[in-house]
């Protein structure tokens, strides 16, 4: 058929709408492994109920040769496969969208503005698969065949994407391989290509493929984690089973075979973080992966952590809450919870990784600060940066070695001939350590969560629990120099700054860009760590107004910037977002326009 | 040196005995003890004093562990040369499955008490039994909230009344029922007052390769120890039923002790020791977790308090073997041995590149 000029190249979205359980997952890779080996980027966003089999989800791919890889609302490819949801999918596609539906869903009324092409998708399907059950997961194949010839995606690389994935399963390869020509031979036969395409690009070359927690893990395994205890939470569980899997087949000792590390499935969050401080305590590096209700039980745990100074590395891939919330929605709730976790005086160290490149660094920095810092350390990750896929440059292998902070060996001892826990002879707050299981007479220490003096030793005093405390309160101060500083960049004409931090960051660029182009030039910070590091205190001062961007409704990192500053409160402006879905460059443009206007207005 | 160090080595008493490592009674005590004078739980310190000091243990091998509670406080006041964690409120387990794991050569000795086990660290109490990580778990048992002034607490007995006066009419959790239950491979119960039986008992448990639970009935002296109640003093000491006379034999030292044929039952312990149990009215087989159970059911309507080595299975294997780890403990790993190579990285990264045996996946659907 004759195709239409097509307008767009290299920039759509595709947005496939099937049911939970349904087995679109190996369709859904092809395709987004075929775009990305024909150079151009693409990223993978997974929109999933909190279900196993039977509620609607959608997954989500967006091509942009310009490399933005943040959500975007308005989809321009649609596949419709849930009888369930394709009316209001249908409705939702703008003007020049094109939508695949399966033949025998129901059809809305769609202006003329809109391409509806009905596939009989089953049909095409049954003469290569006499298996019902199986015909079920096949279907999703034809669809890739399908989307090959509307956008013009090589054939042979799905070939290629397909082979990657299921190599080994020859039968299930061939099987796979047919469903994908008989959809795209239909398509070639019946449908005209879509006003977008993809053309050939270099813009992949080299680059990787990966998810949030899988990065995290393999940062956490390069780092010389040695002990993990965890309970299975979405969207958690999945670090910590890449890093089991990671695990298994690079950390064999090479003599006998056996493990160089352990990993404990707990029976609930309080003793994956008590095991987490037991193990860090005899001197194991020691981690747990959670999200919001995994942390509230964590809580005591965290308040003993901070007061007795254990070292815990903790990774939050935070959802949505409050409570159970939604399980499957990404959030950046869980800020002031953490800052602040459990009774008493405490403050917490934070790590908010934006790229699967962070995931990764910060998998081995967090054990070092905790380590040096001996305290927990968040990561505070979420589930849009942790369960979807994101293009990224390789990692590079890391060329530091591990700090395990101070720690007095037995000759150390026995030269100072004495052992102080809780002494800061270095004025930066932080003191020295042993390790159980040291010989020396003077090592030993008794580690509580009541009040303790210099000694350890057991206390009511109160000459010793402020002076405690203080110290503390300047350990604290010490991370802000020691954990990773901000990304700034000054635009050197503008008094507007934009300020956000984790996975918003992408949203970010995009924004700016779309802001610049409208001639609203913007300074931006990237917040990499907390509490926040002087050039943070300098930023805010050196614009006018502070948007500061994020994924919560109580601007969270908002509130903690005008505890630590509030001085420069007036400055600060918040753009929030809270609707479970990853953050999107209009509204972060939108959002800056409105309140630019007030402020025109109020002047 | 420093008069203020952490932990005081005290030179041993002129003439003092020496056990197999050169060590005193001394070396083996803690700072005083801050819990009220005549309580049951002072006696229980004494005797893993005496237990520690025979047995020879090296003090920095060992790490003594404990939740919160009266019970919980008392690892301060023995073995100052040892390291120690007092934890929150019913977590000692995790904490002790966590030392094991970094530390496979640590020995764990963990006192808690019936508020802090049977209620809020029943859950983890129970798994740490389902995983058999090697620690000797003493619960210092008086059946009341001693920090908090006397409220009833999970083993208190039906019918036992209170300093207030209040009646207790829920069913006690009887902790060896259900160590037992969960295959705890050394289950025994004794009385703080009884220290000939629990000094062995103790030594038993310190020898134990896997989780060892010792319910040791304690009196609280100032809360339940009046009449009507049925964990004082007095009322234990009545009641104590002993099902064998208990004693502990080394690794290294022959069986003194000449018993008749028939007159003892022996458990072989994970490092070459042995408990004898020597037989008093009844034959009583402590591999039998059947007559177990129903030893400890009869007992309780007897309104009696078994005491002995109610259950024993040396053979169970401990956590450390079910993890597969190294022999090395994993603490004192080096950065060699935990950051795999550069060709390991680029691996992972092709993998990565390509789509091809990469554990990535595009989440549910």
């Amino acid at each position: 058929m004759n195709a239409p000029t097509p307008n767009r190249v290299n920039e759509f979205n595709l947005h496939v709408a099937t049911v939970n359980g349904s087995g679109s997952q190996t369709a859904n890779t092809t395709l987004l492994r075929s775009i990305f080996q024909m150079g151009v980027p693409v990223g993978g966003k997974n929109l999933f109920p909190s279900n196993i089999a039977g509620l609607p989800t959608w997954f989500t791919i967006r091509v942009n040769e310009k490399g933005y890889l943040a959500r975007q609302k308005a989809n321009d490819l649609l596949i419709a496969l849930n009888p369930e949801t394709a009316a209001a999918d249908i409705a939702a596609m703008g003007p020049g969208s094109v939508t695949v539906v399966n033949e025998g869903i129901p059809l809305p009324a769609v202006p003329a503005d809109r391409t509806v092409h009905v596939v009989p998708l089953t049909k095409l399907v049954e003469p290569i698969v006499p298996d019902a059950r199986l015909r079920k997961l096949v279907v999703n194949m034809v669809y890739v065949g399908v989307v090959c010839h509307l956008v013009g995606i090589d054939p042979e690389e799905v070939d290629r994407a397909l082979a990657a994935q299921l190599g080994r399963k020859q039968k299930a390869l061939a099987v796979n391989r047919e469903a994908v020509r008989a959809g795209l031979e239909y398509a070639r036969a019946n449908l005209p290509t879509a006003p977008f395409r993809i053309e050939r690009r270099t813009l992949t070359d080299g680059k990787i493929l990966i998810e949030g927690n899988t990065a995290g893990a393999l940062g956490a395994m390069f780092g010389g984690v040695t002990f993990v205890a965890w309970y299975p939470i979405t969207p958690s569980s999945s670090l910590a089973e890449a890093l089991q899997n990671y695990l298994e087949r690079y950390r064999k000792d090479p003599t006998s075979g056996a493990s160089t590390y352990a990993i404990v499935q707990a029976e609930d969050e309080i003793a994956a973080i008590g095991m987490v401080l037991g193990a860090s305590w005899a001197g194991a590096r020691s981690m747990t992966a959670t999200s919001g209700p995994g942390l509230s039980l964590m809580t005591e745990f965290v308040g003993y952590a901070y007061y007795a100074e254990i070292p815990a590395v903790i990774w939050d891939i935070q959802r949505i809450g409050p409570s159970t919330g939604l399980p499957t929605r990404t959030s950046q709730g869980d800020l002031l919870t953490v800052a602040f976790m459990s009774h008493g005086d405490t403050k917490h160290v934070m790590l908010f990784p934006s790229t699967v490149d962070d995931c990764f660094k910060y998998g081995m920095t967090a054990f070092d600060l905790a380590e040096r810092l001996q305290t927990p350390v968040f990561v505070m990750s979420d589930l849009d940066l942790g369960m979807n896929v994101w293009m990224s440059e390789p990692f590079d292998y890391p060329e530091k070695p591990w700090d395990r902070g101070k720690v007095l060996s037995d000759e150390e001892v026995a030269r100072l001939g004495k052992f102080e826990r809780y002494r800061d002879s270095d004025g930066d707050g932080i003191p020295y350590r042993t390790i159980p299981g040291q010989k020396h007479p003077l090592a030993a220490y008794f580690t509580r969560g009541s009040g303790h003096d210099e000694q350890a030793r057991y206390t009511e005093s109160s000459e010793t629990y402020p002076r405690v405390m203080d110290r503390l309160s300047k350990k604290y101060d010490t991370a802000r120099r020691l954990a990773p500083g901000p990304v700034i960049d000054r635009a050197p004409r503008s008094n507007v700054g934009l300020f956000c931090y984790g996975s918003t960051a992408w949203a970010m660029e995009e924004a700016r860009d779309l802001l610049r182009a409208d001639g609203i030039e913007t300074s931006h910070l990237l917040l990499k760590a907390y509490p926040f590091h002087p050039d943070v205190r300098a930023f805010v001062e050196s614009c006018e107004r502070v948007y500061v961007v994020e994924q919560n409704r109580d601007a969270q990192m908002a509130s903690l910037l005008k505890m630590d500053m509030p001085d420069l409160a007036p400055r600060l402006r918040s753009i929030l977002h809270y609707d479970g879905l990853p953050i999107d460059a209009v509204s972060i443009v939108e959002g800056v326009r409105s309140l630019e206007r007030e402020e025109v207005s109020v002047r | 040196m420093s008069t203020a160090a952490t932990n005081p080595v005290p030179g041993p008493p002129p003439g003092a005995a020496k056990n197999r490592i050169g060590l005193t009674q001394a070396d083996y005590k803690g700072s005083k003890s801050t819990l009220c004078p005549g309580c049951g739980h002072d006696a229980i310190t004494n005797s893993i004093v005496t237990a520690a000091f025979e047995l020879g243990l090296e003090p920095h091998r060992l790490a003594k562990l404990s939740g919160i509670g009266c019970s919980s406080k008392t690892p301060a006041y023995f073995m100052s040369r040892s390291f120690a964690f007092n934890a929150v409120h019913g977590r000692m387990p995790s904490i002790a499955t966590g030392v094991h794991v970094a530390n496979r050569e640590l020995q764990l000795l963990g006192i808690s008490g019936d508020g802090d086990t049977a209620s809020i660290g029943m859950g983890q109490f129970v798994h740490l039994i389902r995983r058999n990580v090697p620690v000797a778990y003493l619960v210092e048992n008086n059946g009341v909230y001693g920090l908090t002034k006397g409220q009833f607490s999970a083993t208190a007995d039906v019918g036992t009344r209170a300093k207030t006066g209040r009646v207790n009419e829920m069913m006690p959790i009887d902790l060896c029922a259900l160590a037992i239950e969960l295959g705890c491979g050394f289950v025994a119960r004794s009385f703080s007052g009884d220290p000939k039986q629990l000094r062995p008992i103790l030594k038993a448990a310190l020898s134990h390769r896997g989780t060892a639970v010792i319910d040791i009935l304690s009196p609280c002296v100032t809360f339940n120890n009046h009449e009507g109640s049925t964990k004082s003093y007095d009322n234990v000491k009545e009641h104590d039923a002993p099902l064998h006379d208990v004693s502990y034999v080394p690794a290294h030292e022959p069986i003194m002790v000449d018993y008749a044929p028939g007159e003892t039952r022996e458990v072989r312990l994970f490092d070459g020791s042995r408990v004898t149990l020597k037989k008093l009215d009844h034959d009583y087989d402590p591999s039998d977790g059947m007559r177990a159970m129903v030893t400890l059911r009869q007992a309780r309507e007897e309104g009696k308090f078994v005491t002995g080595v109610l259950f024993a299975n040396p053979e169970k294997p401990a956590f450390d073997r079910e993890v597969g780890m190294v022999e090395q403990p994993l603490s004192s790993l080096t950065l060699e041995q935990v950051r795999p190579g550069r060709s390991a990285l680029q691996e992972i990264m092709t993998s990565l590149r390509t789509g091809a045996g990469a554990p990535v996946s595009a989440g549910g659907g």
